[in-house]
């Protein structure tokens, strides 16, 4: 995972001018030189899971960035200054986030924080980005910065939420699927997300949702829940993370075979996972919910193009070096977006340093409309300030020999929903 | 006698100045913030191996105990600092009580796997009320609520400060007791539990006694963490919590009152820098283990202690 | 479901469950009885055994019951020497003094976790089944390969019982579990046979890894619940005896299985913690009887 580009200052060489300026009494020093000079690069604390349960997205999400901090690096970089880097491992531990944002901070003295999925490292490092007025830019899914439970210095402008995402899939799976659903998901925060939200949205549709399987997250055997799903049981709703959601579609299939309810799943169940692996052939023609379709569709956009072959993700959504190292396709997106997200705040607020932190935040919540382009190759989204989360389409597709095919794409009006928090109203 | 004192308190005073004379980066101000607290944690679990010599592989049940009844009390009822921590203390304390009076039934490593299913018992239990805990995400101490006699925890400076306090507190119990009549009672059954019980002691009592001060100033420690620095979660009650302070004691040296704290600073550290080199930087902790159980058993106060001063507490 | 096929599919599944687990647990009582020693990293040699599966069988190419079977040869045969180095190298120096032992097992525990990590990587990698063949029970479906893993557990636990009960080796192995001293003074090297028994342990652990990788993929952090649950099976099922073990593996596996449907997974384990607690607290004296601690 070490990267040569001469845009990423790695951490060890860093460590080194820090060991060569001396003991903990020179540091003060020491810490102000990135200001120095207007030339001298932008800084960017990136969150990584690079070991624990995370690891497959922390791997994708670092390509992502990587890719897009060469984009902007070589068409002049952020008010003429580079993009670096800083990479620090959060373990997919929530206290172990929170002190990746301390290193960020006051070590390697960085302008912003951004990356991570796993919801409990962004509720834990979060209440620390507010106390170290670092603003963070979360790429998470988790409904959790539009709940207004996070603080004004939390964003999620790069990728859509739980709560609109299952929101509007609920007429799409009444209308095509069925009317009788079981719930299938992870026993922690982020499936919460899915079980109370998609049954909101599904029974107002009219529909009815049968049962409800929790799956603990750190489970590695599935096959003893399966007989909770209810015989009568018309559409089979799943997502699943972890390491182990290979082994989970497996033993579905392996327990229904081709005799089991109509399938309706997150991509998260199979993200990261070869479609093509033996056992999985039950899943044909299941539907899934895409964050951005891994397969290059028909309808495949120039932005989309770019961007594929920028992260170096073939056709089928692996990698073009190995065929089997499938992309977290559906979610890293929202890294690049994410960048370029702070690339315009930072343009747009003239941000020089770490006291234009506040300055960079207003710019951000003060954009809206973000057309489908380069800097936005999953599609067009809307920005809400207020609950500093942003909103786009959703994709549908289908499994069908062997890929995944494109069947619907929701409007951004579908994932909508009521604010539940102004954070523009809280001081910086 | 004396001497000992003095080098306690001017370690205390050397902590001290670190912060008063800026010193510190922000950095490792915030660091150091961390180790004080984890370095009572390790005092907590020093009285209980150190001096008493029971191998407990499940404190972590008391740190979270102290984090969760303190968090949670803040969380749910809107109960101020003083009044959480007081909770905190008590909970720890009566769940140190009847710990101890269930384990102390075991000797031997029977104590050391029941004290370990103990505190796994309390981590599935964390998960399992996931409602009430929050479960794996665990839940944020807003700042709002982190405010101690109108002073505002979260800021770094007071946080260091409260950090020494609290170490500086449960430092000063440790020297009290190690110099007390009951801490030789205590070491007297460390050495040897069948001398001492014919000497007429009450074994069982005082390893009862050691149990419940270790879990308290555990509880107290895993308390103040969830307050000064913002977030209570499941991981906190996971195994590894209960090998870090056995980790720490040994390397600074079981039954020395500074040794926690440089087996925290050291590992710390040793931690920080490995991360920067390895993405497998817990084999540190793997390495240093094996180093001190085979070679360094004493630890560093303790080897010290060995060889040149023989009255280091 | 319905309650009858449900409790056959709940048996099912817990007969593979109790099939691993009784390896693996069988592995660890087995150091625990001999050498009366605990060992923490006793589920980190299961998963080196479950990251080793994955390389044999992407070295070999074709079909994939070669490379399982060749795993099933080589794979107890690596971990095995690997647990052997171990104890030569570190455990043999502490005299098995019962603490420091302890502490340096988890210190082993972490060092072969953290090589993992460094070497396979932190993602969960598959192996392909040996054979993939899906039976249809009508009310359910259920993989062949796990039938063959219930049977294997059953060959090799009825082969270990033989070599315990029927060889010399067997005696020799009984003997220095009874009284060690007695055994050294008739002549034994207990040195020699706790470096056996410790490498034996590993080995028998990652046969168990071995079956059990095409079912759920290998990955660096799975050593610790299987460790877990070995602990409670080898303390309720008595120690050193292998009936009580497999007999203990049974229980936690189908219980596991059928708690789990019925209540939480979470509620599952707690009982059975609790089940150990209990054990433990009735037999103050410890594990090891009467003789010491």
């Amino acid at each position: 995972m070490k990267k040569n580009s001469k845009s990423n200052l790695s951490r060890r060489k860093l460590m080194k001018s820090i060991a060569a300026v001396g003991s903990i009494s020179a540091m003060p020093g020491f810490v102000n030189y990135s200001q120095a000079s207007s030339s001298a690069p932008i800084r960017i604390g990136f969150q990584v899971h690079r070991t624990g349960i995370g690891a497959a997205y922390g791997r994708w999400y670092d390509r992502t960035t990587q890719a897009a901090v060469k984009i902007i690096n070589d068409s002049g970089g952020i008010n003429g200054r580079p993009l670096e880097i800083i990479s620090e491992d959060d373990g997919t531990d929530p206290k172990r986030g929170a002190e990746a944002l301390e290193k960020f901070a006051n070590q390697h003295n960085c302008d912003v924080a951004f990356g991570t999925l796993f919801s409990h490292v962004v509720i834990g490092s979060a209440p620390r980005a507010g106390e170290l007025k670092l603003p963070y830019f979360v790429v998470s899914e988790g409904h959790h910065v539009a709940s207004g439970m996070l603080n004004r210095y939390t964003l999620q402008p790069g990728i859509t939420d739980v709560k609109s995402q299952v929101q509007a899939m609920a007429p799409f799976v009444k209308d095509n699927l069925g009317k009788k659903v079981t719930m299938v998901y992870p026993d922690f925060a982020f499936g919460h997300d899915h079980r109370d939200y998609f049954s909101a949205a599904f029974e107002s549709q009219g529909g009815e949702i049968i049962a409800k399987v929790p799956i603990p997250p750190t489970e590695s055997s599935f096959s003893k829940y399966f007989p909770k799903i209810p015989r009568d049981t018309e559409v089979l709703y799943h997502v699943m993370v972890g390491p182990a959601v290979l082994t989970f579609v497996k033993e579905l299939g392996e327990f229904y075979g081709s005799k089991g309810p109509k399938l309706f799943g997150f991509i998260d169940s199979v993200e990261a996972v070869d479609l093509n692996t033996p056992g999985l052939e039950f899943l044909d023609g299941s539907y899934f919910w895409e964050g951005n379709p891994r397969y290059a569709q028909d309808n495949q956009t120039v932005h989309d193009q770019f961007y594929r072959t920028a992260v170096g993700v073939d056709k089928n959504g692996a990698s073009v070096s190995d065929p089997k190292d499938v992309s977290t396709y559906a979610h890293m997106f929202g890294c690049w977006e994410t960048l370029h997200i702070i690339k315009k705040g930072m343009e747009v607020s003239g941000y020089s340093d770490v006291k234009d932190r506040s300055k960079l935040i207003e710019a951000v919540e003060s954009m809206n409309n973000m057309p489908l382009s380069q800097a936005h190759p999953q599609g067009a989204k809307i920005f809400n300030g207020k609950t500093h989360q942003t909103f786009g389409h959703q994709y549908i597709t289908k499994m069908t020999n062997g890929k995944l095919v494109l069947a619907h794409t929701t409007s951004i009006e579908d994932t909508f929903y009521p604010d539940e928090v102004d954070y523009t109203k809280q001081s910086f | 006698m004396r001497k000992d004192i003095i080098l306690h308190l001017s370690a205390l005073l050397f902590l001290f100045l670190l912060e008063i004379l800026g010193i510190f980066s922000e950095y490792h101000q915030g660091n150091f913030a961390r180790i004080l607290v984890l370095a009572a944690y390790g005092v907590g679990y020093n009285i209980l191996f150190g001096y008493t010599g029971l191998l407990s592989l499940g404190h972590a049940l008391f740190f979270s105990a102290g984090l969760y009844a303190s968090g949670l009390s803040i969380y749910h009822l809107d109960y101020n600092i003083e009044q959480s921590l007081f909770l905190a203390i008590c909970i720890s304390a009566l769940i140190s009580l009847i710990i101890g009076f269930l384990a102390l039934r075991t000797i031997g490593v029977s104590f050391m796997i029941v004290t370990l299913m103990f505190s796994q018992i309390a981590y599935l239990s964390i998960l399992y009320f996931g409602s009430i805990t929050r479960g794996d995400e665990g839940f944020v101490i807003q700042q709002s609520s982190r405010v101690f006699l109108s002073m505002d925890l979260s800021n770094p400076k007071i946080r260091y400060y409260s950090a020494l306090l609290i170490f500086s507190l449960c430092m000063l119990i440790n020297l009290w007791i190690a110099k007390s009549p009951f801490g030789r009672v205590l070491v007297a059954i460390r050495e040897n539990s069948d001398r001492a019980l014919m000497l007429g002691y009450n074994v069982k009592l005082y390893k009862l006694f050691s149990i419940i001060i270790s879990g308290t100033i555990s509880g107290l420690a895993g308390a103040c963490y969830g307050i000064l620095f913002g977030y209570v979660g499941a991981s906190f009650a996971a195994v590894s919590y209960s090998i870090f302070p056995l980790l720490w004691v040994l390397i600074g040296g079981a039954g020395t009152v500074l040794g926690p704290l440089i087996g925290a600073i050291f590992m710390f550290y040793l931690i920080d820098y490995a991360s920067d080199i390895t993405d497998a930087y817990m084999i540190i902790v793997g390495v240093a283990l094996l180093f001190v159980t085979l070679f360094a058993r004493r630890g560093i106060i303790g080897e010290l202690r060995f060889r040149y001063y023989k009255w280091i507490s | 479901m319905e309650l009858g096929p449900y409790l056959l599919f709940a048996s099912l599944e817990g007969l593979v469950h109790a099939a691993v687990l009784s390896l693996i647990a069988l592995g660890l009582s087995l150091v625990f009885g001999v050498m009366r020693i605990v060992n923490v990293a006793h589920g980190e040699f299961f998963m080196l055994g479950a990251i080793i599966t994955w390389w044999v069988s992407s070295f070999v190419s074709g079909n994939p019951a070669i490379g399982f079977l060749l795993a099933l040869l080589v794979v107890p045969i690596i971990v095995g020497m690997t647990a052997v180095l171990s104890d030569w190298l570190i455990l043999r120096h502490l005299k098995y003094d019962p603490e420091a032992t302890i502490i340096a097992t988890i210190g082993i525990l972490y060092i072969i976790q953290q090589f993992a990590l460094m070497t396979f990587g932190p993602d969960a990698k598959p192996v392909e089944q040996p054979f993939n063949i899906r039976l249809d029970l009508y009310w359910f479906g259920f993989s062949a390969y796990k039938f063959f893993v219930i049977f294997s557990a059953i060959i090799l636990l009825l082969a270990i019982w033989l070599v315990m009960s029927k060889t010399k080796f067997g005696l020799i192995l009984r003997a220095t579990q009874l009284d060690s001293e007695t055994a050294q003074a008739f002549g034994i090297p207990i040195s020699r046979v706790y470096n056996i028994v410790f490498g034996l342990g590993a080995a028998i652990a990652a046969v168990g890894a071995v079956l059990i990788v095409p079912i759920q993929q290998a990955h660096y952090l799975m050593g610790g619940e299987p460790l877990l649950l070995a602990f409670i099976v080898v303390i309720i099922g008595g120690l050193g005896s292998l009936k009580g073990t497999v007999a203990a593996a049974i229980l936690i596996g189908m219980s596991d299985g059928i708690i789990s449907v019925f209540f939480s997974p979470n509620i599952a384990k707690i009982l059975a913690t609790l089940l150990v607690v209990v054990v433990l607290i009735i037999k103050p004296n410890g594990l090891f009887g009467t003789t010491k601690t």
